[in-house]
């Protein structure tokens, strides 16, 4: 039995905070993939669809700056600042921790465009954002490396329900893509139709 | 079958002598010129020296224009001439993506190198270092131009190299955010303004976009001058243009005409067998035959009638035809060639097309057959979704379109009433107007 | 100096936010595309047009700053559009006309 003495505090508390920020994590990617064009999640108006998927990260944020300051601080471990952000900086655990400075990096570059995306331009911003599809995955692998936590029971059951949504999310978004056709092609699909009259509208 | 003929036309009309001024850019006896033809009917091209020289002239002269919007081009050198020298390019528009259009192909087999002489000119003027001639994709016509180029580098008259650039036969490739974009290795379709191409064009330098028969007018405007140029036409719209005439009978020629000419002297407009006119092509817009017979190839005369002379497009329809079924099939056409960039145009034409289709009861437009008209909501679903798209696009294909289609039904109104009782009074379901057959492919834009 | 919102159609997907938060300046047509009111953006809804010009999913939306008075419409060169200038109604004896002869 061990006491929680304030050393192994800082390591729990780094622990805690890790798997909250996975979980707050892959609701922001579920919301980013299945909201898309016009489509909308049932019940929320759209600004408040894209309000969620901001808080929900700037949250995230918040809860990925504690796991870092915590594992930093504790003395369980010897992690040190600069690991943080340099990938495979690392004594401890290089590989797995050096993901998590990878995916640290990647998620700091997409919220700085995002907070800056009226000055960053279009084009820039979109392709940043994207990079939050590497974001998460690394994100997954390195809370999986990182510590044993995770690979038996309820957590366990968690990070394989995480993984599931963001996947199945994924999922369904590809096979709309792929069912609808690119701009160009529409018109002619549009023109073949012999009523359009009773269509709604193409969306 | 059509056949084009560079020079032909309908006898002159009686009056003052001014066939010998004409025709300026076909060659008169109607084949092409070659180099040493040109060379000898208008000598080597008179460079000025130095960038801007020539702008002053082209204002005197108030050449307009050529492509359709008749914009002033003293304007349009000016500025892509404030560039820093070098930076600028030129680019000759022959794209033509007006299928009933067919002046740009005969002026660039009749008269090339006006055009070419009028590219260096223009690169002059703006201090441009790249010059681009782009042309409808056809290989024989490309060919014919390749072998124009050498023996003009060879002679040195050609100071800036010109690039020949094809485009494909798209509607909307002639627009010119489209000639910036495709040169610039994207797709040959529009792009959004501001900032326009002659502040940020090709590669995001200042280009100077000029229809190939500007650039024909502006070498002779550098060797004859202003005053020159202005001793035909009308003292607000100096000059000739190049019109593609679509007679009732099925010819189609290409002609150069003074502004101002009757649009009788261009088109047989018996009204036994005309009923009505289009002119400026499938953007312009309908005209009644017996108020046509009154007016001139002028903007002056035929704006009041919410038409213009654009690219010089004059469709006489014969009286056996249905208006509302040329409309109908050229407005499936225009909707099949949106871009389908932007969400007002690529659902609204679509829409619009098959109404309209639908009003004119053409077979696969979902019109009910056996005489029970249309569907009744037609023409009011026409009427809301005309006002949804106009302005609404990153160009100006929905308004155009919006244009032509209401002019058909302001001129058609009879026809309009028949054909929702029913009835339609043509005697022939023959297609008259030009609108190219075959599938539109994305490929296409590239 | 006033703001004019306008939106870049090619870009603009038709996500609908910029309607919800500016519903006075801003409705979705029957496709769910924008419909622009073409009016200076009043100073009491300033900060609203400034949010749905950032928050708009696709950067579509932009606020123009407008100099006052409102600048005359710009010059078209584009197939299709009307020439800015109107040519006055002639009263000149008209000068040599003619058709090419064939």
């Amino acid at each position: 039995m061990h006491g929680i003495t304030s050393g192994t505090a800082l390591w729990y508390a780094s622990r805690a905070t890790g798997v909250v920020s996975l979980v707050l994590l892959s609701a922001v990617m579920i919301i980013g993939i299945l909201v898309n064009r016009q489509g909308r999640l049932p019940g929320l108006p759209r600004f408040a669809v894209l309000g969620l998927h901001r808080n929900l990260s700037l949250l995230a944020v918040a809860f990925v700056g504690l796991h870092v300051v915590t594992a930093v601080a504790d003395s369980f471990v010897s992690i040190s600042l600069a690991a943080v952000v340099i990938p495979f900086a690392s004594s401890y655990k290089p590989l797995w921790l050096g993901l998590g400075a990878v995916s640290l990096d990647l998620m700091a570059a997409v919220i700085v465009t995002s907070l800056l995306r009226r000055h960053v331009g279009r084009r820039a911003w979109r392709a940043v954002h994207w990079l939050a599809y590497a974001s998460w995955p690394v994100a997954v692998l390195h809370s999986i490396g990182s510590s044993t936590d995770l690979h038996r029971g309820l957590l366990l059951d968690l990070t394989i329900a995480c993984i599931a949504a963001v996947a199945g999310a994924l999922a369904w978004r590809v096979a709309r893509a792929s069912a609808a056709l690119p701009r160009a092609r529409r018109v002619p699909e549009l023109m073949a139709d012999p009523r359009p009259m009773a269509r709604a509208g193409d969306r | 079958m059509t056949s084009v003929t560079a020079g032909s036309a309908l006898a002159p009309p009686p009056g003052p002598a001014a066939g010998g001024e004409l025709p300026r850019l076909l060659p008169p006896a109607g084949r092409a010129a070659g180099l040493a033809a040109h060379l000898g009917r208008h000598g080597p091209v008179p460079y000025r020296g130095r960038a801007r020289a020539l702008i002053g002239d082209l204002r005197a002269a108030g050449l307009t224009g050529r492509g359709g919007a008749a914009f002033p081009v003293h304007r349009k050198l000016e500025a892509v001439a404030a560039a820093r020298p070098g930076r600028a390019i030129v680019a000759g528009n022959g794209a033509e993506g007006e299928p009933a259009s067919h002046k740009d192909e005969a002026l660039l087999h009749g008269a090339p190198h006006l055009v070419l002489d009028g590219l260096q000119l223009a690169a002059e003027a703006v201090g441009a270092s790249r010059a681009i001639l782009y042309v409808r994709r056809d290989v024989r016509a490309r060919t014919r131009l390749d072998a124009q180029l050498p023996p003009r580098r060879a002679r040195g008259l050609d100071r800036v190299p010109v690039e020949l650039v094809s485009a494909p036969a798209r509607f909307l490739a002639g627009e010119e955010s489209a000639l910036a974009s495709l040169v610039s290795g994207g797709a040959a379709v529009p792009r959004f303004t501001p900032p326009r191409v002659f502040a940020r064009g090709v590669d995001g330098r200042p280009t100077l976009v000029q229809n190939v028969e500007t650039l024909a007018h502006l070498a002779l405007i550098a060797r004859y001058g202003a005053g020159w140029f202005r001793r035909l036409g009308e003292p607000e719209e100096p000059g000739t243009m190049l019109c593609t005439l679509h007679q009732a009978d099925g010819s189609v020629t290409v002609a150069e005409a003074a502004i101002g000419t009757p649009l009788t002297a261009l088109l047989d407009l018996d009204l036994s067998r005309v009923s009505a006119v289009l002119a400026g092509g499938y953007h312009g817009a309908w005209i009644p035959a017996g108020r046509a017979a009154g007016l001139t190839l002028s903007n002056a005369a035929l704006r009041p009638l919410g038409a213009f002379t654009g690219a010089g497009v004059l469709a006489a329809l014969p009286a056996d035809r249905c208006g509302l079924a040329e409309t109908a099939r050229v407005a499936r056409y225009l909707a099949l060639e949106s871009a389908g960039q932007c969400g007002p145009c690529r659902s609204g034409l679509p829409s619009i097309a098959a109404a309209m289709g639908d009003l004119a009861g053409l077979a696969g437009a979902g019109g009910r057959g056996g005489g029970r008209g249309p569907d009744p909501r037609a023409l009011a679903h026409l009427t809301r979704w005309a006002g949804l798209v106009e302005g609404r696009g990153a160009c100006h294909h929905p308004d155009g379109t919006v244009r032509f289609l209401r002019s058909a039904l302001r001129v058609f109104d009879g026809e309009v009433r028949e054909h929702q009782h029913g009835r339609c009074g043509a005697r022939s379901g023959r297609p008259f107007l030009p609108v190219p057959a075959g599938p539109s492919t994305d490929e296409d834009w590239s | 100096m006033t703001a004019k919102l306008r939106v870049n159609p090619i870009a603009c997907s038709g996500h609908g936010l910029c309607a919800e938060l500016l519903p006075e300046l801003i409705s979705l047509d029957e496709w769910g595309y924008p419909l622009v009111s073409g009016q200076p953006v009043p100073p009491r809804l300033a900060r609203q047009a400034r949010r749905a010009v950032t928050d708009c999913p696709a950067l579509a939306l932009r606020l123009d700053r407008v100099p006052e008075p409102p600048a005359p419409a710009r010059p078209a060169a584009r197939p299709g559009p009307a020439p800015r200038h109107d040519p006055a109604t002639p009263s000149w004896p008209p000068t040599g006309r003619g058709v090419t002869a064939a």
